[in-house]
C-alpha cells in the first residue's frame, strides 16, 4: 500500500516539476543583460528561439543514452539468457526511438525558423538521423523473427555492432561538413552554449531541471512498460499451460 | 571454407552473374539519366559508391542466405567451427566485392570522360580498403538476417546505418583522388577505414557464435 | 574410449519447454534410443547431442580416454538427419572430400570410393547430388556421416526414404558403430532398433 502512495506522490511531483519547467522556460523574458533571476539572457543570433534548448537537447541526449542502455541489457542477455533482460532492452530501445523522433522533429522545426529549411545535413542533424535509422533497423529485425530466444539474441548482437560503429561517426562527420548547429566549432554567432558563458544561472537551472524532468518521465515510462510486458508474458504462460 | 564457396560459385555462377548484371544495368541507367552531360567529380564519386553499395546489397547476403534456404546450414555446422565459417565467407565476400568494384570502376572510366583518377595510388587504396570494409560489415549482417524471416528487404535496412561512416569516408577520399591530391592527404581517411575494418571484423569474430549457433 | 554425459538438458522455445531435465550417460559400445511421438522433441534432443543446437539449460559433456573434450567436437560426431541437406551442385565424391578437407584430413579417394560402394552408390560418385533420388540422398548422408570415422554416430529417423536393401545396409552400419563407439538413434518406430542400453522417452506431444 505504501508503495502505491509513494508512486502516486512521485508522479504528482514529476507532473508539477515538468509544468514548472515548461512555464518558466517559455515564460521568463529574455533581455540582453539579465539583472535578476527572473530574466534569461538574450543570446545574439538565437533570441527567443533559444528556448528550444530546454526541450530539444534533453530529448536528444536521452535518445543516445537510451540506446546505450538498450545495448547494455542486450549484452547482459547474451551472457545470461534471462528473458527479463531482453524486455528491458526493447523497452529502452522503444523509448529511445520515441525520444529520437521527438528530437529530430523539434530540431527540424527549429531549423526551419533559424536557417530557413527543415533539413541541412549538418553533422548533428545527420547523426540524429543515423540514430533513427539504427532504431528503425533494430525494430525491423525484431519483427522479422518469430522465436523469442533468437529474436532477443540477434537484436542484441545488432545493437552491439551498431554501438561499436557509431563512434566512428564522431570522427567522420566533422570532417565532411561544417557545422551549422549552435555549439559546433564553426558557429560564428554563439559557441557551445551549455558549457560556455552563454547561459546565466537561471537558464542553467531551468535547463538542468528540464533534463531531470525528462529523465523522470523516461524512467517512469520505462518502468511502466517493463512491468506491463512482464505481466502480459506471465499471463500468456499461465493460460498456455492451463 | 572459402574454397568450397568459391568452387560452388564457379559451378553455379549465381552471385557473380547477378552482381555483374546489376552493375551493368545500373550504370546504363545512370548514363541515360545524365543525358550526355558530364557531372562534377564530387557527384560522380558519390554515384560510384552508391552503385557499389547497392550492388553489395544485392549480392553479399547470398553466401549465408543460400545455405539457410537449401538446408545446408545444419550440414555446415557439423563440418566446421564457427570461426572457419565466418572467415571463409568473409574472404569470399571480399573477393566478390573486389571483382565487382573493379569492374564498376572500369565501366565508369569508360563511360564518364569527366571521371578522372589523378592520384592513382590514393584511388586504388581507397577502393581496396572501401571494398574490404563493405564486405566485412555485410558479412556479419548477412549472417544475422539469414536467421530472420524477410531476408531480402532486411539486408539493406540493417546495413545502411552501419555502412554510412564507411561510405562517407570513402567518397571523401575518392573526391580527393580525383582532384589530384597527394597520397599523404588521404592518410586520415585511410586510418579511419583501417580501424573501421578492424572494429567490424573484431566484433564479428566475438559475436558470430551467438548468431550462428541456434 | 569415448563417452558423453547429458546433464539436466532443458530446451524451451518461446518460453514453452519442449523437455526438461533430461540426463543420460552413454559409454563406448552402448546404444541410446530416443523415442517419443512426432513433435515430442526427438530431433531437437539429438540435435543438442550433436552440438548443433544449444540447450536452454544443462550441458553435454564429452570425454575421450577419460579426458574431457571441449573443442572440435564436430570431428567426433557423425549425424544423419532429415533436416540435413548435402550440396546439390557438387558430386557425391566432392561432398565427401569436402567433409575430409574441412576437418583437416588428407584427401583419401580410396576411402571415399569404398564408402560409396558400401552404401550402394558405387557408380554414382561422379554425379551431382541434384540428380539423386531421395533414397540415394539418404544413403549419401550415411556416407557423409561416416567418412571421418566418428566415434559417435547419431541417427534421426534412420530408415526414412530407404528400401529394404537400404535398410539392411543401415542395420549393418548400426552394428558396426556399436563395436566402434556410441550409437544414438531417434525414431518413432520401435522396430527400427530393438536392443539398446539406454533410452530417453520424450513421451507424447508437448
Amino acid at each position: 500500500m505504501s508503495g502505491k502512495i509513494k508512486n502516486r506522490t512521485l508522479k504528482q511531483i514529476l507532473g508539477i516539476w515538468t509544468t514548472a519547467v515548461i512555464i518558466l522556460g517559455l515564460g521568463l523574458p529574455m533581455v540582453a543583460q539579465p539583472s535578476h533571476w527572473g530574466e534569461l539572457p538574450l543570446i545574439p543570433g538565437l533570441e527567443q528561439r533559444a528556448r528550444i534548448i530546454f526541450f530539444h537537447v534533453p530529448t536528444a541526449w536521452l535518445s543516445v543514452i537510451a540506446f546505450l542502455t538498450s545495448m547494455w541489457f542486450g549484452i547482459r542477455y547474451l551472457r545470461k539468457k534471462n528473458p527479463h533482460d531482453d524486455i528491458k532492452s526493447v523497452t529502452h530501445a522503444g523509448l529511445g526511438l520515441l525520444f529520437c523522433i521527438l528530437a529530430t522533429v523539434t530540431g527540424s522545426i527549429w531549423a526551419k525558423f533559424n536557417w530557413g529549411s527543415f533539413w541541412n545535413w549538418d553533422p548533428r542533424e545527420t547523426s540524429i538521423f543515423v540514430l533513427l535509422l539504427i532504431y528503425g533497423a533494430y525494430f525491423a529485425l525484431r519483427s522479422a523473427i518469430d522465436v523469442e530466444e533468437k529474436r532477443a539474441t540477434l537484436s542484441a548482437v545488432y545493437s552491439i555492432i551498431a554501438g561499436v560503429i557509431a563512434p566512428f561517426f564522431i570522427f567522420v562527420l566533422p570532417r565532411i561538413t561544417a557545422g551549422l548547429h549552435p555549439g559546433s566549432a564553426d558557429d560564428v554567432n554563439s559557441g557551445p552554449v551549455v558549457s560556455s558563458g552563454g547561459m546565466n544561472a537561471t537558464m542553467r537551472v531551468i535547463f538542468y531541471s528540464s533534463v531531470a524532468a525528462f529523465i523522470g518521465m523516461y524512467l517512469w515510462m520505462s518502468n511502466l512498460h517493463i512491468r506491463a510486458v512482464t505481466l502480459v508474458q506471465r499471463k500468456e504462460l499461465e493460460s498456455g499451460k492451463a | 571454407m572459402f574454397l568450397k564457396d568459391w568452387r560452388s560459385e564457379l559451378r553455379t555462377r549465381y552471385a557473380l552473374s547477378a552482381l555483374v548484371m546489376f552493375v551493368l544495368t545500373t550504370i546504363a541507367i545512370i548514363v541515360f539519366a545524365f543525358g550526355g552531360e558530364s557531372p562534377s567529380q564530387e557527384v560522380l564519386a558519390g554515384v560510384l559508391w552508391v552503385i557499389i553499395f547497392f550492388s553489395g546489397m544485392s549480392g553479399l547476403a547470398r553466401t549465408f542466405v543460400a545455405e539457410e534456404e537449401r538446408g545446408t546450414s545444419l550440414t555446415l555446422q557439423l563440418l566446421a567451427t564457427p570461426t572457419a565459417v565466418l572467415f571463409g565467407k568473409l574472404a569470399f565476400n571480399v573477393v566478390l566485392v573486389l571483382i565487382v568494384n573493379t569492374m564498376a570502376v572500369l565501366l565508369f572510366l569508360f563511360f564518364f570522360s569527366s571521371f578522372r583518377v589523378d592520384s592513382v595510388g590514393l584511388f586504388v587504396t581507397t577502393l581496396t580498403l572501401g571494398s574490404i570494409g563493405l564486405a566485412s560489415a555485410s558479412t556479419i549482417i548477412a549472417a544475422i538476417i539469414a536467421r530472420a524471416n524477410t531476408k531480402g528487404s532486411l539486408f539493406p535496412v540493417l546495413s545502411l546505418p552501419l555502412l554510412l561512416p564507411l561510405l562517407m569516408t570513402v567518397i571523401h577520399a575518392t573526391t580527393l583522388s580525383s582532384e589530384g591530391a597527394f597520397f599523404s592527404e588521404g592518410l586520415d581517411d585511410f586510418r579511419i577505414l583501417v580501424s573501421y575494418i578492424g572494429a567490424v571484423t573484431g566484433v564479428s569474430y566475438i559475436l558470430f557464435d551467438y548468431v550462428w549457433k541456434d | 574410449m569415448i563417452e558423453f554425459e547429458a546433464h539436466a538438458i532443458t530446451k524451451t522455445f518461446n518460453r514453452r519447454s519442449i523437455f526438461r531435465d533430461i540426463s543420460v550417460r552413454v559409454q563406448s559400445g552402448e546404444i541410446l534410443r530416443v523415442i517419443g511421438q512426432n513433435g515430442a522433441g526427438k530431433s531437437t534432443f539429438v540435435k543438442i547431442l550433436a552440438q548443433v543446437l544449444t540447450p536452454t539449460s544443462g550441458e553435454v559433456r564429452f570425454s575421450l580416454e577419460g579426458h574431457a573434450v571441449k573443442r572440435y567436437l564436430h570431428n567426433l560426431i557423425g549425424f544423419v538427419s532429415p533436416y540435413m541437406q548435402l550440396y546439390d551442385e557438387f558430386t557425391a565424391e566432392e561432398n565427401l572430400l569436402l567433409s575430409l578437407s574441412m576437418r583437416a584430413r588428407p584427401d583419401d579417394m580410396t576411402a571415399v570410393k569404398n564408402l560409396l560402394g558400401r552404401v550402394s552408390l558405387g557408380g554414382r560418385g561422379d554425379d551431382q547430388v541434384r540428380t539423386f533420388s531421395s533414397g540415394m540422398k539418404q544413403r549419401l548422408k550415411y556416407a557423409f556421416a561416416l567418412i571421418h570415422q566418428p566415434p559417435i554416430l547419431i541417427l534421426d529417423e534412420p530408415m526414412s526414404n530407404l528400401d529394404t536393401e537400404g535398410i539392411a545396409t543401415v542395420r549393418q552400419v548400426m552394428e558396426e558403430q556399436q563395436k566402434r563407439g556410441i550409437l544414438v538413434v531417434a525414431t518413432n518406430d520401435h522396430t527400427d532398433l530393438e536392443n539398446f542400453d539406454h533410452q530417453v522417452d520424450l513421451g507424447g506431444r508437448s
